[in-house]
């Protein structure tokens, strides 16, 4: 039985591109939350949080919303980009960065507080400037906080279902990833299919957080 | 030389921190007070630590911080030497030393990394990662890692407060090499007056967040009115000396205002100039040139103040030449010996109360 690789190169390549964009992202807000002393922090912590906790229906349905052509956003989206952000895959990107948000910024944020501002100081004081400080201090101290955030964000994308559902659909290529095919294959019984795919997600997963859990004893700066 | 001058206000939880002081433009000037006094905020704003401080802060031409504007840490050519020592530990040894002399201020001109391993003793250690360091052997790092950035300017917070006896042992001598060779002047926050007597040329007093006094370091330690300030038992007197003759029996024979002291053996060479500090406690007075006595140290001078403290205890300052030193003794030996100021009196001093880490090294003017 041929198995059907599709879905899983579709699933490894959202889980990919969103991990990348979500560290790009995670780390400035992550770095603000860390040391801003406003009361605005707290709105943000939650704002953030909120994937945590809202079911990925509702926050699918709000992004379907708001992905709409018919919305603002849907609309600019279209003219600039020339695609619709519903039932693609660049919308199936921006709704996994926006759900899989907490998994990139909780890290980094409490490894950030943990390294606090003292090492930062002592490398202000030597003569770095604040790039400087984050690239050569805080960076390297952050690595475990980074590797962390990396997987957590990497795997909560690859076992996306209920956004996808909304916002994207079943659309071979575009949108249809694993636990999407999986589930179509149960409603149509094809066992052996979802068996297959099912099972090389397992093995790819465990495999991966193995990896991960086995570097991490070998880290040398550890915070707290 | 450069000269810091400081107009600064901070609000702090507990009181408000405000200093106005010009700093003497070399040597090591003591921040000097009792913890809690608001010192190491005090560093932290002439560092550019501090963003909440208000007013000015100028060095040399420099200015650092006014109401137009504020020149970032990174952009001071400071040095910082953290109580907590802050090595990356990320990096080795010698990967901390590395980062500073990356980022000196002109490259080439800072002392020469060999110079500063070998003054500071850290050759052994330069592949070690820092975590595995000692209290000592981590803040002779952090002092080198300062020192490489070529700083204009070197701030102390208390380098020596976590170590233990044997670590401040071995780190006194490296501040005073700093101090005597590196050439720029120094600021150090301590509470422990010890520290302060043997490094520091000039002192400022702090108290909630206020200066109480500055000055030269010998003036205002030897001041009976600071008694309370510095604790009776941290009261003492700081005397200028040279070095006479090293003897065989294991002592050094000092002179200071004519007048003869002998130490147990100090490693420095005859004709060498020395700053001895004796406590007031360890010194007893006398009428007459004291007979039969097992002390070495017998000092004559003339009593010129006599200073009443509530509780049993009298501090005595006598001029010994120009210097001036104290003794502190009980009321009752006072009015049983009559004392009276302008009266001449012998203080002595017993050889081994002159204790060597009390001693250090004066540089030649």
């Amino acid at each position: 039985m041929p198995i059907e690789t599709g879905p899983l190169l579709l699933t490894l390549k959202l889980a990919s591109v969103t991990t990348v964009i979500l560290l790009l992202v995670g780390t400035p807000l992550a770095w603000w939350l860390a040391h801003t002393p406003r009361r605005a922090k707290s709105v943000v912590e939650a704002a953030t949080a909120l994937p945590l906790v809202l079911p990925p229906t509702v926050l699918g349905f709000y992004l379907l919303i708001f992905f709409s052509p018919d919305s603002p956003l849907g609309a600019a989206w279209l003219r600039v980009t020339g695609t619709a952000l519903t039932f693609s895959f660049q919308g199936l990107v921006v709704a996994s960065v926006i759900y899989s948000l907490p998994f990139t910024v909780q890290p980094l944020q409490a490894t950030f507080e943990a390294i606090g501002r003292a090492p930062l100081e002592a490398a202000a004081v030597i003569g770095a400037s604040p790039l400087d400080r984050f690239l050569t201090v805080a960076s390297p101290m952050a690595l475990r906080g980074y590797l962390t955030a990396t997987v957590l964000s990497f795997a909560h994308t690859i076992g996306e279902f209920g956004v996808v559902l909304m916002v994207g659909g079943n659309i071979p290529g575009q949108t249809r990833v694993v636990s999407i095919a999986v589930f179509e294959n149960v409603e149509t019984l094809d066992y052996a299919q979802a068996h297959a795919l099912s099972a090389v997600l397992l093995v790819f997963s465990f495999a991966v957080l193995l990896a991960v859990y086995s570097i991490n004893r070998f880290f040398p700066v550890r915070l707290r | 030389m450069a000269v810091l001058s400081l107009d600064i206000a901070l609000q702090l939880p507990a009181f408000r921190l405000r200093v106005e002081h010009v700093f003497a433009p070399a040597g090591l000037t003591a921040i000097f007070g009792p913890s809690g006094s608001g010192k190491s905020t005090l560093l932290r704003v002439i560092a550019g630590l501090e963003p909440g401080a208000t007013g000015r802060v100028v060095f040399g031409s420099d200015t650092w911080q006014d109401h137009r504007g504020f020149v970032p840490p990174h952009r001071r050519g400071i040095g910082y030497v953290f109580q907590d020592a802050r090595l990356f530990p990320h990096l080795s040894v010698a990967g901390n030393l590395a980062y500073a002399e990356k980022r000196a201020r002109r490259a080439g001109r800072q002392p020469d990394r060999a110079q500063v391993v070998a003054a500071l003793g850290l050759g052994g250690l330069m592949g070690r990662r820092t975590a595995g360091l000692s209290g000592g052997e981590t803040q002779r790092v952090a002092m080198a890692r300062a020192l490489l950035s070529d700083p204009r300017l070197l701030l102390m917070d208390e380098p020596l407060a976590a170590l233990d006896e044997a670590s401040k042992a071995e780190i006194l001598p490296c501040i005073e090499r700093i101090r005597d060779e590196v050439g720029i002047p120094i600021v150090y926050v301590s509470h422990a007056v010890a520290e302060v007597a043997r490094l520091a040329d000039n002192v400022v007093m702090l108290r909630a967040g206020a200066i109480t006094r500055s000055g030269a370091a010998a003036e205002i330690l030897s001041d009976p009115d600071l008694a309370a300030a510095l604790g009776v038992r941290a009261m003492g007197s700081v005397l200028s000396a040279s070095v006479v003759a090293q003897h065989p029996d294991g002592l050094t024979e000092l002179v200071s205002e004519g007048q003869t002291l002998f130490l147990p053996t100090i490693g420095a060479a005859v004709g060498a100039p020395l700053r001895v500090r004796i406590a007031a406690q360890d010194v007893i007075l006398s009428r007459d040139r004291p007979q039969g006595l097992s002390a070495l140290n017998i000092l004559e001078g003339t009593l010129i103040e006599l200073h009443m403290g509530r509780g049993p205890g009298v501090i005595a300052k006598l001029l010994v030449g120009r210097e001036a030193l104290l003794a502190r003794i009980t009321h009752r030996s006072a009015e049983a010996l009559g004392l009276k100021v302008g009266m001449r009196c012998y203080a002595v001093a017993k050889s081994v109360s002159v204790a060597q880490a009390d001693v250090g090294m004066l540089r030649a003017p």
